[in-house]
């Protein structure tokens, strides 16, 4: 959005008492960084997309050299600071390989998503009768199963792995930001400044999308940040159940689903890190979600 | 309000048909011949040919969905592939343990995380507030499964205090009444058994609890906040009322209704995290019962537990929706 209007300097005084113009984003920023919890939350989820981005592109997953079995869930020591699993795999490289399917997995469906959801939304708020009623009717279906179980249907229908999990998530996610985007348009349609920009003779596609949309961005930008951590915690949930990421790659819920067999061995290290992974990672998106929330909105302010 | 509960009863169910096409499509949309991916590539002529039957897969496709949802409404799943066992029976047979375990999930949420979320606001600021709002952050941030296998590691595998799964010790002798093994127990007056279901509940209840738990106690403290703020609250510590009254009597009476909607909410969230928790605990409820048939691909079990999950979610939601209405005149007349 471009900046407001600037107050006139016209009077004496104005030195004093005007500031610089700064824009809605800029001022989101300003109270974002300001917040430590925020701050934390950003660092953390830099820090898992640097891992997710990095550490396969400069050491790419090779199955093959990865395992090691003359050193079998061995403890945490100086070679291997996080043990080693049952194949005799560094557990800390595979939770850093890991990264990449979590990440990438939880954010690219919570793009896909918004993209699908919110097109969707803002079309039926926009057009409303029939069309508004038939889409609502559709996300009113989709929101009939609880989330975890429709993902888990469509991974059973298409079949185990990544990209169908993917797939699963997206369309689990896509209802939430369709009505989010539906509300902003119905809370925006009858503004004046819509009916201004109608008066003008704007096209219907311009008025949704420059001077409706912007209107739906904050929202969507929030719940998109706290969509990423209940993303991932699907997606390891997928893992988990053996449904996500197939064997040799690394995936944080299928470590865990393999740590199983050995609880009561005593080999913790292979069940406490990746569950450390995961839980940093989604508590990382929802610090910064929170502080999102709190910097785009202040009135929504918890406190 | 009775126009409001017919209306909101009756807007379900054509929401409920599309539920149960997508069901019946699920079977259909697998690519391949059902029977034969159900079976394996082993399968003789003859079992395929009896699945085939079994499914209506020889005849039209409308004919199959109007079978299956003629059977639905009269209670009939349909069989399992493998065992042959009616589906509704079995269903009905496994689900008072996934309903035992969600209410104790639910009480232990509601037990703890109200009074922590009561206390936080109270004592806003204070270290109990930053500790428990630290934990309830966390809570929320861990994948339940996680927490189970952790609980598990702890409490049965190194302290050997707790057992690890399953509702009663392997090779107990106990014939279920309602299935609720914790009423069952004491209906049958057998103390030291109703004991030791109570110990078999403990780690997995707290392990679905702590989502909610963690919910319910940031939406407490941010709801008694807003209350606590308000003209009356002062004006009830002004003509010098007891702390204690002011907090249960005049705030959080007035808390209340964000409390129960999160509450709500959290239905869905439970039934979910069943089917995780039931698969680490080795509970035997329609969770497991799903995932076992997933793992199996008999997918007649796989219909019948989704459509029934469906059902008693939308089921929850319209009583929720209808409890609202009668806690909030306002929303009746929206």
């Amino acid at each position: 959005m471009s900046n407001v209007v600037t107050p006139t300097a016209g009077s004496a005084s104005a030195g004093t008492l005007s500031r610089p113009p700064r824009s809605l984003w800029r001022d989101a920023w300003r109270r974002l960084i300001a917040n430590q919890l925020a701050r934390l939350g950003m660092a953390i989820t830099l820090f898992f997309l640097l891992l997710a981005i990095a550490i396969p592109a400069v050491f790419p997953y090779n199955a093959k050299i990865d395992s090691d079995l003359v050193n079998q869930l061995l403890p945490p020591a100086l070679d291997h600071p996080m043990g080693t699993d049952e194949q005799g795999r560094d557990v800390m490289n595979r939770i850093a390989q890991g990264a990449r399917a979590s990440l990438g997995v939880g954010v690219s469906s919570v793009l896909i998503a918004i993209v699908i959801g919110s097109l969707l939304g803002l079309v039926s708020g926009f057009l409303g009768k029939r069309v508004d009623l038939a889409v609502m009717f559709a996300m009113d279906v989709m929101l009939s199963f609880p989330g975890l179980l429709l993902a888990i249907a469509v991974v059973a229908l298409m079949g185990p792995g990544l990209r169908n999990s993917l797939l699963a998530i997206t369309i689990v996610s896509i209802p939430v930001y369709a009505r989010i985007a539906r509300s902003t348009v119905l809370s925006v349609k009858q503004l004046e400044y819509i009916n201004a920009a109608r008066a003008v003779g704007a096209p219907g596609a311009r008025i949704l999308f420059r001077h409706i949309l912007p209107n739906s961005l904050s929202p969507i930008l929030v719940q998109g940040t706290l969509g990423i951590a209940s993303a991932i915690l699907e997606i390891a949930a997928l893992g988990f159940l053996g449904l996500g990421q197939q064997p040799p790659f690394p995936e944080w819920g299928a470590m865990l689903a393999d740590s199983v067999k050995y609880l009561t061995s005593g080999a913790w290290w292979v069940l406490l890190f990746p569950g450390l992974a995961i839980m940093l990672t989604v508590l990382g998106f929802n610090l910064l979600g929170d502080g999102l929330r709190d910097a785009l909105d202040p009135r929504l302010r918890a406190d | 309000m009775l126009s409001y509960i017919v209306k909101r009863v009756l807007g379900v169910i054509p929401v409920l048909l599309c539920v149960s096409i997508l069901v019946f499509g699920f079977l259909r949309l697998i690519p391949g011949d059902p029977a034969l991916i159900m079976l394996g590539e082993r399968a003789t002529q003859e079992n395929i040919n009896r699945v085939r039957e079994q499914l209506g897969l020889n005849k039209p496709l409308y004919e199959q969905y109007l079978t299956f949802l003629g059977n639905a409404l009269r209670g009939d799943l349909g069989r399992s592939v493998l065992r042959q066992e009616p589906v509704t029976q079995e269903v009905l047979r496994r689900f008072p343990a996934t309903i035992e375990l969600a209410l104790a999930a639910m009480l232990v949420a509601l037990v703890i995380g109200i009074p922590a979320g009561v206390i936080s606001a109270v004592r806003r600021g204070s270290v109990f507030d930053a500790g428990s709002m630290l934990i309830a952050l966390t809570g929320v941030s861990m994948p339940i499964f996680w927490l189970g296998l952790m609980l598990i590691y702890f409490f049965s595998v190194t302290l050997h205090v707790l057992p690890t799964g399953g509702r009663l010790t392997a090779g107990t002798q106990f014939t279920p009444i309602t299935n609720l093994l914790v009423l069952d127990t004491l209906l049958r007056g057998d103390i030291p058994l109703f004991f030791q279901t109570l110990r078999h509940l403990a780690l997995p209840a707290l392990a679905l609890g702590t989502i909610p738990m963690a919910i319910i106690a940031r939406m407490t403290r941010s709801s008694m906040l807003e209350v606590l703020s308000q003209d009356y609250i002062r004006t009830a510590h002004a003509k010098g009322l007891k702390e204690s009254l002011v907090v249960t009597r005049h705030a959080l009476r007035n808390a209340w209704l964000p409390i129960i909607t999160v509450v709500g909410l959290q239905v869905g969230r439970l039934l979910s995290g069943a089917i995780l928790t039931e698969t680490v605990f080795s509970w035997p409820g329609i969770g497991r019962w799903l995932v076992d048939a997933i793992y199996a691909r008999d997918y007649p079990i796989v219909q019948g537990v989704t459509l029934f999950i469906a059902l008693i979610f939308v089921g929850v939601n319209v009583s929720v929706d209808i409890l609202y209405a009668l806690v909030d005149p306002r929303i009746r007349f929206e």
